[in-house]
């Protein structure tokens, strides 16, 4: 078994050098694949990741209690509001705490705030949502509630984020689902090329006395051989591409944008991972199937 | 497997290939073999010839076993090879040298990798493959070309290579389907001794052929077949009947 491995090893890497125009090719596109679909693993990576970002910032309720309303009272409402289903948790802040938060919100502008002779900051309960969508339920809950004075809850700004996340969601799957289509015409055609190729040499290997896997193992290996080397290529371009983005996106970029990107190490180890194991299978898969109509016996 | 190291070990035996009454139908209708006998000894040269689609390629796939007939027996040696297990069938065809008409070489090996191949699918120690490689090259006369791939060679030397890599596992049986069908009368005709020398040696040749001039001229047993029936079989034969 160790012999045949390092055999078909030799003969595979002999045959890639040999037969160099039909290997580039091959290589190119897997590699050309594996980007596309790496980009695209990016994209909606960070995507998903900004929209995470944004939904958490709008994911709360807040209820403004009036200022008669006692601490016995509120403690009933945020054990009330707490037992919703939809609510994550509540929590009370007073209208002294509030305005401390206010002035660190204000920073060195905070002596403004100074000239404030009374606090003019109601009493407050936070409620944060399990979920984005149910905000409009829970917000209505509580307007109901005695001793509220208002509720605010940005209803149109979610609606609006909500909106575009499945905007995006839809037209995530539909490039997705494009890119394997085309993947797999294209890489289909290449083993198809490649099958034809081989067709004579396999018929030829057969009755010259070869088995099965002594005329697969090389095929195999070459197969496995490109992959491999195909993933190698298409990760050091996409990690190098992804590196300059999230660089020039931190220098240029982050006023802009309120959220960052997905950090840059991560992202590569995902990239290696996802691009070894999807560049083998494409190989190895790919001389399996061009060699199965040729070896039934 | 007492049976199988008889089918391709035995020398003994007088009657190497023994096809009784042998029938193999494509689809119902095509017809290949119909009914056919065949008796060949060993140390046998024959000559197979008749038209187009008369039935000899259906006959050399059957005995390479990459067909099974719908009737009738296929013994090697004694041994029904319709019998082989899928495993069995590699080492059996390791029994057979086979030539073919457009030369059947690796592109993408050289020579000596091409007639080598033959010997690792056996599992030869590399040792003994350096070593022989150039004695089989040297015995089909071209020496020189170990480096070389196939297409920097002529046709003629490119066939040298092929019977070189055919004889590499000491083969009983030679089937040679076609083997001048590209090559020119006087490179046909060295072929054809090569052959010949191959046959003296005690191997058995079975040659396909459509070249009257060869079959003509070395006046071999000769075996015609017309659409799937065996119609002719002589002992000293030319490549038409004597009328």
């Amino acid at each position: 078994m160790f012999r045949n491995a390092s055999y078909s090893l030799k003969q595979a890497s002999k045959q890639i050098w040999r037969n160099k125009v039909m290997s580039v090719a091959s290589t190119f596109v897997i590699t050309a694949m594996l980007f596309v679909l790496g980009l695209f693993f990016m994209l909606t990576a960070n995507v998903n990741m900004a929209t995470e970002g944004v939904k958490e910032q709008f994911n709360t309720v807040e209820v403004f209690l009036l200022d008669k309303t006692s601490m016995a009272e509120s403690l009933k409402m945020q054990k009330s509001i707490q037992a919703m289903d939809e609510v994550d948790s509540v929590v009370y802040i007073t209208k002294d705490e509030a305005l401390l938060n206010f002035k660190i919100r204000f920073g060195e502008n905070s002596y403004l705030l100074d000239g404030l002779t009374e606090n003019p900051l109601p009493n407050s309960l936070r409620v944060t949502l399990n979920d984005l969508e149910k905000g409009e339920i829970v917000a209505e809950v509580c307007r109901t509630m005695d001793g509220v004075e208002d509720v605010r809850y940005y209803a149109t700004e979610v609606n609006k984020i909500l909106e575009i996340t499945s905007v995006l969601e839809k037209v995530a799957l539909v490039i997705a689902g494009l890119l394997l289509i085309t993947s797999m015409i294209v890489i289909s055609n290449t083993i198809k090329i490649t099958v034809e190729s081989r067709k004579d040499e396999i018929t030829i290997m057969k009755y010259i006395g070869a088995t099965r896997w002594f005329i697969r193992g090389p095929m195999l290996c070459e197969g496995i051989i490109i992959g491999f080397i195909s993933s190698l290529i298409a990760f050091g371009i996409s990690s190098a591409l992804y590196i300059k983005i999230v660089d020039s996106f931190a220098t240029r970029l982050m006023l802009l944008a309120s959220t960052t990107l997905v950090d840059a190490q991560y992202m590569i180890i995902s990239l290696g991972i996802i691009f070894v194991v999807l560049g083998i299978s494409i190989g190895a898969v790919g001389s399996i199937i061009s060699m199965r109509r040729y070896l039934k016996a | 497997m007492a049976d199988f190291y008889l089918l391709v070990h035995y020398i003994g035996e007088k009657i190497l290939i023994d096809f009784n009454n042998v029938t193999k139908i494509y689809d119902g209708e095509n017809v290949g073999l119909v009914n056919a006998n065949i008796h060949i000894d060993k140390g046998e040269f024959v000559f197979l010839v008749g038209a187009t689609g008369s039935g000899k390629t259906t006959f050399i796939n059957l005995l390479l076993r990459e067909l099974r007939p719908d009737s009738g027996e296929i013994l090697i040696n004694g041994v029904d090879i319709n019998k082989l297990s899928n495993r069995e069938i590699p080492q059996y065809r390791r029994a057979i040298g086979t030539v073919f008409q457009n030369y059947g070489l690796f592109p993408n090996k050289t020579i000596f990798e091409n007639v080598a191949f033959a010997m690792e699918v056996v599992h030869t120690t590399p040792r003994t493959i350096r070593r022989q490689v150039p004695q089989l090259l040297a015995l089909v006369g071209i020496p020189e070309k170990a480096d070389n791939f196939p297409k920097e060679l002529s046709g003629g030397q490119q066939q040298r290579v092929a019977i070189a890599r055919a004889l590499a596992n000491n083969p009983q049986i030679v089937i040679a389907d076609e083997p001048t069908g590209n090559l020119d009368p006087a490179t046909s005709l060295e072929i054809m001794h090569l052959l010949e020398d191959i046959n003296k040696h005690g191997t058995t040749v079975i040659m396909v052929t459509h070249d009257p001039e060869i079959v003509n001229k070395l006046k071999k047993r000769v075996i015609e077949i017309d659409q799937g029936h065996i119609v002719r079989d002589d002992k000293q034969g030319g490549y038409v009947a004597n009328v």
